[in-house]
Order: structure tokens, then C-alpha cells, then sequence
């Protein structure tokens, strides 16, 4: 695999930029004030107790809700409304909570689907599928292989993902994301429903993205095991409100995060 | 003694059972039948004979008769199939049953007509070939320009919203387009401007055992442009970039917005296609009869295909069609004089319904994957 291209900022600098973030559904308040940052390179998680607003945060650095108020800056650039397509193009890929995967399709045509973006031959050689538009589909088919094999996933590739078992689904849905080759790699639960030995696979291939390719990633999860192994740096959301920022030692000696994930007595 | 002889042979499987019994049926009551008639248990004047036994003799002893029907089934298939896959490319990318496919036959053919009627008529053009290009090209733009319009206006401030609203938006585009199409052409039924585009007329005898069929030129014109159409869209929608965006918008629409698929420009791409496709078939059947409004309900004919074919396939819109096409025209020609003719306006119905019993997500429909 190679790694993702190459951009002006250096490692260790904020590449993503949340700042003073609100979002609300009527008067349902999802996110109220919240800023953070997540530097290249970083394995940075976002953890909370259910409904705190974790998956509406990524839902707005990917595009696909707008933040009330507040904005998101990616790359030194702010857009008001970034659409879905534009965060995808800019560089930022991301799985889902429940896998939203194309069931119909193959585990090869699902990761070749990641590749959409980097593949540019025009409509017309597109119809006829020749020349340039073949040479261009060879190219990125040895890239996805790469990307099988970096999952071992190699027994799979012909068969339609909606057969595959949810721990499979779910590293079919990494290999899509993976294929994008981003900047910025968004997990919303990747070991929700996983059992002990599937788990270790994913902290592994979560690790080796990040060490090898330099990818930035951000993380939602509920195994604090997990969370405190793998993260650099760890937000912690509760209400919709930031309670807690800082490395995966000073946030669980962190009074407001006990509280929150224990309780307080009355 | 090897292991192999140790385990015990497993009976048939159920599935090798049913095939045996898919095959041997069919040749068991063959053999009954002809002993039956042998025997003079059933004679002509018996209904089992009229309905079991003639037509099979007539198809032996007039073979002629029997190629010619089935030339005039697969060319009738053929057709279908293309009207099928107008709808199969729209359900296949936004999962909606496109009602308006009808009318944009009849959009796409009375807007050729009226485009060579204009550069013929107004503007003094020679009629002929160049002039049909024209008018093709302009043909075109219309159902570009349709697409972009039912992109913009009908499908992107419904996105999300459950598939039975998309229905009904298809089933009020079909009356714009109707309403439109009126004011716009006229209501008269016009001419199909065939020899200008360069179509074939006229027909020719081909020498077959046991006498000569009659081959209309435009029936073979027209069935070698709809396969070389349908082939090709089939390779595009399965092998390409495009095609994979498409088949991945169809199954999921945030999955296919997160990685960077634009659902905007598929869908155009996907309603030009089925202009596209609208226009081909306008062209070969209005060449047939004429292109009036009444050809909207050819779309009718295209149900029992997709039930047969399954929403989802373009291989099943081809093997669909031809069933039901040659179905169609074999049961017309030597079942229908039993029940005093005109079966064919039904029978496909029928056909569509047999199938359905078998096979409820049509012949190659995708396999409903559900993990519970």
C-alpha cells in the first residue's frame, strides 16, 4: 500500500479544527459548543456515554450535517456548508456505525468503489471501456489488491458483502475507506459488536495505518481498553458539551469523565 | 478398505430431486400423450388433444410456420427487453419504479418528428439523411435537458424520502409529460420518419425447411441496433467506474456520499441513459405503427418482463423479454384459435405469473441477502 498523498502540512500540526460547534434538530441540541483539534498523524478518539453526540460530530466534519453554529476548518480552509462529496474529495474518509456497505456488490467492488475519486478517464472512454479508461481500472485493481491483502481478506473478494459476518463487513468497510487513500480517516464504533480475537485484528490494522502511512485518524469507541491503547489524544463528549480533553492518562483520572461514566451520587 | 467406502452414500440432495423431476416430467407425459393418441384413447374432437397434442403436430408438420412465429416472437422479445431495460437502469440507481418511461418513449419519438419537421419545414433543409442527424442530435438534447430537469426539480428535493413518494413524482412527471407533450406536438399521431434515418424498409423470403418466411428488414434493423444497445449497457453497468457508482448509489446513498460518489451527477447520467434508451425505442416502434400517445402504454407491456426478469438485472430485462415475446406469439398463434384469439394481450400477464410462483425476485433478480 502506498501512503496517502502528500500535503503542505507536517506532522504534529492541526490538520482539522473544531471550533465552537453547535448543532441542533429543532430544539433537540446534539452539540453545544465544541472545540477541539486533531494534528497529522494522531490517533485521536472521541468517547462519551450513549447519545452524547459522538457520531453527530462526525457527521459534521464529514459533510453530511452542518454545524449550526461554529465552524470546521480542514486543511486551513473553512467552508461553511461542506457537502459530503467535497470532504471525500478533500481527503477525509470514514466507516459507520451500522455498516453501510453496497451489500449487493463484491468486497472487490466495494473497495474499488473507495478508488471513485482517484479514477478520472473520461465518460466516453468510460462507454467503451478501452484504452485509457482500462488502463486506468488495471491500475487501481492492483492497488485494492494491495489493500486485500494489508486485511487479509483475501478469501472473500468475489463474494457479495451481504453474506459476510458483521467482523468482516466491518474491515471491508476500513479496506473502502483505506482505498480512498485520506488524509484524514474518520471511525465511527470500528469494533462495535466484535469479539475478543476480531478486535485485536482491527487495534492491529488501526496501528499499522497509522505508523505506516502517517494516516490521521479519528475514533469513536466504547472499549476504554482500546481507546486508551490506541489513542495519542482523547475528547470526551457528554450532552453534547465537551467535558474533557487531553491524553488517555489525564482524562481518566479526570473528575467530570468518572462522573459522567459513573455517575454522581445524589 | 478406503474411507470412501466406509461413509455411507447420502441420498439425493432435494435439489437433485427437483431437477430430475423438472426433466422427467415433461418426457413422461410426452410418452403418455403419444401412447394415449396411438392407442385412439383421445381423439381430435377431445380438449386434451386440442390443447396438448395439435399444436405440437402443427409445429412438426408446418415447420415454416412454427420459424416464422418464432422470428416474429423474437423480434417482439427483443423490443420488450429494450423497454424493460429503461426501467431497470432507473430502479437499479435510485430504486424507483420510473412510471414515466411510457411517456418519455413517446416524448423522445414525437421530439425527433418535431425537430425534422421544423428543419424540413420551416427552415427549408432537403428532407433526408443529414436532416434526420439533426434532429436525432436535437432529439438528444431534449432528453439531456429532461434528465437535468427531473434531477434538479423532482428527485433532488426528495432524496431520503421513502421510495412510494418517489413512485408518485414519476406517476406526476408522466402527466407534465403528457400534458407537455400535447401542447408542445399536437395530440394527432404523426409518421415515424424511417427511410430518413437511414432504416431499412421493405422485406425479403428466406427459404426454410418446408416452405419460406418472410423477413421484414426493419424487424432485422431493429433487433441488431436494441442487442447491440443492450450489450452495451450491460458491459458499462457492470465493468465500469460509472457503472459501479451507480449499482453502489443504489444500494446505499450515505455510504456512496462518503466515498465521494456525487449522487447528483449518477442520477443524470442514469435518466439520460433511459432518454436515451426512451429514444431508440420510440424510433423502432414507431416505425412499426405511429407515434401517438397511445404508445404509452407499451411501458404496460414491459411489467410482466421485469417481474420475469427481476427490477434489478439487465441479463433478466434480455432472457425476459424474449420469453415473454416468443411466449407471447407461439401461444397466440397455436393456443389462441382455441379461446377464439387475441390471447396475446394477456398472456404475458399469465407467463409473468407462473414464474412468479417459482421464483418470487424474478429469474436473476439479486438474491435477497438478509442476515437475521
Amino acid at each position: 500500500m502506498r501512503a496517502p498523498s502528500p500535503t503542505d502540512i507536517a506532522a504534529g500540526e492541526v490538520i482539522l479544527a473544531v471550533e465552537n460547534v453547535s448543532l441542533a434538530f429543532g430544539g433537540v441540541k446534539a452539540l453545544t459548543d465544541v472545540s477541539f483539534d486533531i494534528k497529522k498523524g494522531e490517533v485521536r478518539a472521541i468517547i462519551g456515554p450513549n447519545g452524547a453526540g459522538k457520531t453527530s460530530m462526525l457527521n459534521c466534519i464529514n459533510g453530511f450535517y452542518h454545524p449550526t453554529e461554529g465552524r470546521i476548518t480542514f486543511r486551513g480552509k473553512t467552508r461553511p456548508k461542506m457537502r459530503p462529496y467535497e470532504a471525500a474529495a478533500g481527503g477525509i474518509a470514514r466507516t459507520f456505525q451500522n455498516v453501510a456497505l453496497f451489500k449487493g456488490m463484491s468486497t472487490l467492488d466495494n473497495i474499488m468503489a473507495g478508488r471513485t475519486l482517484k479514477m478520472n478517464k473520461g465518460f466516453f472512454w468510460q462507454v467503451l471501456r478501452h484504452g485509457p479508461a482500462m488502463a486506468e481500472e488495471i491500475e487501481h485493481r492492483h492497488f485494492v489488491e494491495e489493500i486485500i491483502d494489508f486485511l487479509e481478506i483475501q478469501h472473500i473478494r468475489k463474494v457479495p458483502v451481504g453474506k459476510l459476518p458483521y467482523g468482516l463487513q466491518k474491515r471491508v468497510e476500513l479496506g473502502r475507506a483505506l482505498a480512498m487513500q485520506p488524509e484524514v480517516l474518520l471511525l465511527d464504533e470500528p469494533m462495535a459488536g466484535m469479539n475478543l480475537e476480531e478486535k485485536e485484528d482491527m487495534c492491529r490494522f488501526i496501528l499499522d495505518v497509522s505508523n505506516q502511512y502517517g494516516t490521521t485518524i479519528a475514533l469513536i469507541e466504547h472499549d476504554m481498553g482500546v481507546v486508551m491503547d490506541l489513542s495519542d489524544r482523547v475528547v470526551v463528549l457528554e450532552y453534547g458539551r465537551k467535558i474533557a480533553d487531553g491524553t488517555p492518562d489525564e482524562v481518566k483520572r479526570d473528575q467530570a469523565v468518572i462522573d459522567a461514566y459513573l455517575g454522581v451520587p445524589h | 478398505m478406503t474411507d470412501a467406502t466406509l461413509t455411507a452414500k447420502p441420498a439425493l440432495s432435494p435439489q437433485q430431486i427437483r431437477r430430475i423431476a423438472w426433466i422427467a416430467g415433461p418426457v413422461l407425459l410426452v410418452i403418455v400423450l403419444t401412447l394415449l393418441t396411438r392407442s385412439g384413447a383421445i381423439g381430435p374432437s377431445d380438449w386434451t388433444y386440442k390443447i396438448l397434442v395439435d399444436p405440437f403436430v402443427t409445429m412438426w408438420s408446418l415447420p415454416d410456420l412454427l420459424i416464422q412465429t418464432l422470428w416474429e416472437g423474437f423480434v417482439a422479445g427483443v423490443l420488450y427487453a429494450l423497454i424493460a431495460l429503461g426501467f431497470v437502469l432507473i430502479f437499479k440507481a435510485s430504486g424507483v419504479f420510473n412510471f414515466a418511461q411510457g411517456i418519455m418513449v413517446v416524448f423522445a419519438a414525437l421530439s425527433l418528428i418535431g425537430f425534422y419537421e421544423i428543419l424540413v419545414g420551416r427552415l427549408g433543409i432537403p428532407a433526408g439523411y443529414a436532416a434526420a442527424m439533426v434532429a436525432l442530435i436535437g432529439a438528444l438534447g431534449i432528453m439531456l435537458l429532461l434528465a437535468v430537469a427531473v434531477e434538479r426539480i423532482v428527485l433532488r428535493p426528495l432524496v431520503n424520502q421513502p421510495d412510494i413518494i418517489m413512485l408518485m413524482a414519476t406517476v406526476g412527471l408522466s402527466f407534465f409529460l403528457t400534458g407537455f407533450g400535447e401542447l408542445a406536438f399536437g395530440g394527432n399521431p404523426k409518421v415515424m420518419i424511417t427511410s430518413a434515418l437511414g432504416l431499412p424498409t421493405g422485406s425479403s423470403s428466406i427459404d426454410v425447411p418446408g416452405g419460406r418466411i418472410n423477413v421484414q428488414h426493419l424487424d432485422v434493423a431493429a433487433a441488431v441496433i436494441a442487442t447491440i444497445l443492450i450489450v452495451s449497457l450491460g458491459i458499462f453497468f457492470q465493468k465500469t467506474r460509472i457503472g459501479r457508482a451507480l449499482r453502489a448509489v443504489a444500494d446505499s446513498h450515505k455510504a456512496a456520499l462518503s466515498v465521494g460518489i456525487s449522487l447528483n451527477q449518477i442520477w443524470i447520467i442514469v435518466w439520460f441513459t433511459a432518454g436515451i434508451v426512451a429514444l431508440v425505442t420510440g424510433i423502432m416502434w414507431g416505425a412499426r405503427s405511429e407515434v401517438s400517445f397511445a404508445l404509452e402504454v407499451i411501458a404496460l407491456k414491459a411489467l410482466p418482463v421485469l417481474v420475469l426478469g427481476g427490477f434489478t438485472s439487465i441479463p433478466g430485462a434480455i432472457v425476459g423479454g424474449l420469453i415473454i415475446g416468443i411466449g407471447e406469439k407461439l401461444g397466440e398463434f397455436y393456443w389462441g384459435p382455441l379461446m377464439g384469439g387475441g390471447i396475446e394481450t394477456w398472456l404475458a400477464y399469465i407467463i409473468a405469473l407462473v414464474f412468479l410462483l417459482f421464483r418470487p425476485q424474478g429469474l436473476f433478480g439479486e438474491k435477497i441477502i438478509e442476515r437475521i
